[in-house]
């Protein structure tokens, strides 16, 4: 045991007290606290009780670095993410210039590895087609060789099927999978508003669910016709889910995620033209919230995504229908998201596994199970922890969040990673 | 009755005896209108600022019109011209007017909700000209008022609007009003032109126009844009205008003595017939009197409110 350098006790892994012991940045031990045992030369942490949790991990975020570093950099937002509880952070392509090329990758990797050297870790996915026009296919091999996990043309939908098709197949050629963004393009895109009898009374541009549904649908029959993994991203509907699970019986290599503000907010968020709750896809029914859900319960759905999607304040205040879509959300998740824990509307296996394996299963990230060898990154996670979320609580630079106000339930109170504490 | 409320974005907000008493003080100023000498000094010193960031004309002359007979001052902010045209920011603009101290701020904007934006934001009161597809307040207060100079009470009456309702924000300001009036509402239109949800609607819908008509008391057209077209929501101007274009043998199923209206601007012989808009059944040219009648009316209103304690 001399090897072992930090030994976190008396904290709550589900009901059990537990000591939490890490040998070169691994887990040692996850011993009951019942015998204290003695360990020379290892620093010593009490977590006063607080819940164990491992770190999260967050497959969907743009980071806006290079190109929009006004809205985020990847500095603040790896800060953002350290303090919300995730030590994986994967970015989507859609920066100026877009990552479609090995150079922009390697920033992207060299600006976080200067910036937190410690960790949170950045995991660029890369642009599925150049210039994210849906046209050419990007370098895919470079990219991944640079170190891209996922590719994705994230924000716009591809409307070519034989494009797609053919992404998916090259794309998994370098080991790595699609993440598609479900948007049929020519219904009112980017809308940020659901289609219904809000969007008739309020007279705002609106989507149908269908929208996304009709998309779902192809890249189901792509993924189960060719057998070639596709991830689907933020699911908003219970159209899709009935869809993805039909997908799952049969077997078909699909895999999906959805986000907080689905399983929170409906469209009458939005009613008040409330640019705070423009999001793509937009927030939908109360019947969407329960189907995303039960299919999060179930494993259906797979994991959980932020979409982490900052914006200037100045671009969030104007007029409903010109403003960009997104909500800032690596501040804000855990704490969501935990506390359909405590109100038992989601399980805590389903929150581990939404938020850890899944994600790291499906993306071959490192990921903390508690087992001896595993990366020792992990949290204390101080249940009953309020806070406000105001501009100056939130670390992103995105204050473009519609549960700005909220007071919310349960904190980080320390954040390890690699057994170093950084919170 | 003393008026408190600060803002007039949708008739939403008012309460039935709130928009019976915009009626009569409107009856009021239109017998003003009918004088040799159409001007009172009742607002005198005090201004308003019409912000059209998208075209119109029979509005901001209306409005124009209406603040000067109160001996307001009126000034007129274009999209064109203004400052929007140069990338400012809506908010932005409202600020600079704001700046400027004017009692009231007219707006019209293509964006749904932009009244509520700038009321949101600003001191002086903010009156909705019509806002995207949203709402168009003024335009049903003139509608009803219209209806009202010719039935007195719009109560039990049927109202059928007929057209474009998805994108019309005076049809959905008109439904409210028109109901709260209690009057009874019909909407018809093809199915591409009807709004998500409009079957809950305090109003029945139908897309087959003789059974729409019949025994209506009224008919109100709205504009079709050409857009629509365009966008696939119909194939052609002559299909829209023989199956949905109002005509005499229509109103020849429609109650004996049922007014035709329309917002304006017409497009004859596509939304309603030449002939049938310049006959005696036609309040149109009513509709455009009873709207600086109206808006005098919400001028001397909202600028002599007494804001709630």
């Amino acid at each position: 045991m001399s090897a072992v350098q930090l030994v976190v006790r008396n904290a709550l892994w589900g009901k059990k007290k537990v000591d939490v012991l890490v040998a070169r940045g691994r887990i040692a031990a996850l011993a009951p606290a019942v015998r204290k045992t003695r360990v020379d030369g290892a620093e010593e942490f009490d977590a006063g009780g607080l819940a164990l949790l491992p770190s999260l991990t967050d497959c969907h975020t743009h980071l806006r670095e290079p190109g929009f570093e006004y809205k985020e950099d990847i500095a603040s937002g790896l800060d953002a993410a350290l303090h919300g509880g995730f030590s994986n952070v994967m970015c989507m392509a859609n920066t100026s210039p877009v990552n479609d090329n090995a150079t922009v990758t390697e920033l992207m990797l060299e600006k976080a590895r200067s910036a937190h050297p410690g960790g949170p870790r950045l995991y660029p996915v890369g642009a599925l087609s150049r210039g994210l026009k849906a046209e050419e296919l990007a370098p895919l091999a470079e990219l991944a060789q640079a170190g891209c996990v996922a590719f994705s043309n994230d924000g716009l939908p591809v409307p070519s099927a034989e494009f797609f098709r053919r992404a998916m197949e090259y794309a998994w050629d370098q080991g790595r999978r699609v993440i598609d963004h479900c948007e049929e393009p020519s219904m009112n895109p980017g809308a940020g508003m659901n289609e219904g009898p809000v969007s008739g009374r309020q007279g705002m541009t609106a989507q149908p669910d269908v929208a996304e549904a009709a998309q779902v649908a192809r890249d189901i029959l792509l993924a189960d016709y060719l057998k070639i993994p596709v991830h689907l991203a933020h699911i908003s509907c219970r159209r899709s889910v009935e869809l993805i699970a039909w997908a799952k019986e049969r077997g078909a290599p699909v895999t999906a995620e959805t986000c907080p503000h689905y399983l929170l907010l409906t469209e009458e968020r939005a009613a008040n033209y409330d640019t705070a709750a423009k999001v793509n896809p937009p927030l939908r029914t109360g019947e969407d919230v329960e189907a995303l859900l039960a299919a999060l319960n179930s494993g259906v759905i797979d994991i959980l995504v932020t979409d982490h999607a900052p914006h200037a304040a100045h671009e969030k205040e104007v007029e409903f229908d010109r403003a960009p879509c997104g909500i800032s959300g690596l501040d804000t998740a855990l704490s969501l998201t935990w506390d359909l824990v405590e109100k038992k509307r989601l399980s805590r296996e389903a929150f581990l596994r939404a938020w850890t394996t899944g994600p790291c299963g499906i993306f071959g990230l490192p990921v903390n199970r508690f087992q001896v060898g595993d990366p020792a990154d992990f949290l204390l996670f101080d249940p009953a922890a309020r806070w406000e979320v105001t501009p100056e609580s939130l670390r992103s630079k995105g204050k473009n969040t519609p549960f700005l106000g909220s007071r919310l339930r349960g904190r980080v109170a320390a954040h390890f990673l690699g057994g170093k504490k950084k919170v | 009755m003393q008026w408190r409320h600060k803002d007039l974005l949708d008739v939403s907000q008012l309460s039935l005896d709130e928009a019976r008493f915009v009626l009569d003080t409107a009856r009021y100023f239109q017998e003003i209108n009918s004088r040799p000498v159409k001007k009172v000094p009742t607002l005198k010193g005090r201004s308003v600022v019409l912000f059209f960031a998208e075209p119109s004309t029979r509005t901001k002359t209306s409005f124009d019109v209406a603040g000067k007979r109160l001996s307001a001052d009126t000034f007129a902010l274009a999209k064109s011209g203004s400052s929007l045209s140069k990338g400012e920011s809506l908010k932005d603009t409202a600020l600079t007017l704001q700046a400027m101290n004017p009692d009231a701020i007219v707006i019209r904007h293509s964006s749904s909700g932009a009244a509520q934006f700038l009321a949101e934001r600003l001191e002086c009161s903010v009156i909705n000209a019509g806002d995207g597809r949203h709402a168009h307040p003024t335009q049903a207060l003139l509608d009803a008022f219209t209806l009202a100079q010719r039935w007195g009470d719009l109560k039990g009456r049927t109202v059928l609007i007929l057209g474009d309702i998805a994108h019309s924000r005076v049809a959905r300001s008109n439904v409210l009003l028109l109901n709260l009036l209690g009057a009874r509402v019909r909407l018809c239109g093809p199915r591409t032109l009807l709004p998500p949800g409009v079957e809950d609607w305090e109003a029945e819908v139908f897309s087959d126009l003789p059974k729409a008509v019949r025994g209506a008391d009224a008919v109100m057209c709205l504009r079709l844009q050409l857009e629509r077209m365009q966008a696939g929501l119909l194939p052609d101007l002559r299909e829209y205008a023989r199956t949905y274009g109002l005509g005499e043998r229509h109103m020849a199923l429609a109650a004996s003595e049922a007014l035709v209206l329309h917002p304006g601007p017409i497009n004859r012989g596509v939304e309603i017939a030449s002939a049938l808009a310049d006959s005696g059944r036609s309040v149109i040219l009513d509709q455009v009197a009873a709207g600086v009648a109206v808006r005098m009316a919400l001028l001397f209103l909202y600028l002599t409110r007494k804001p709630a304690e």
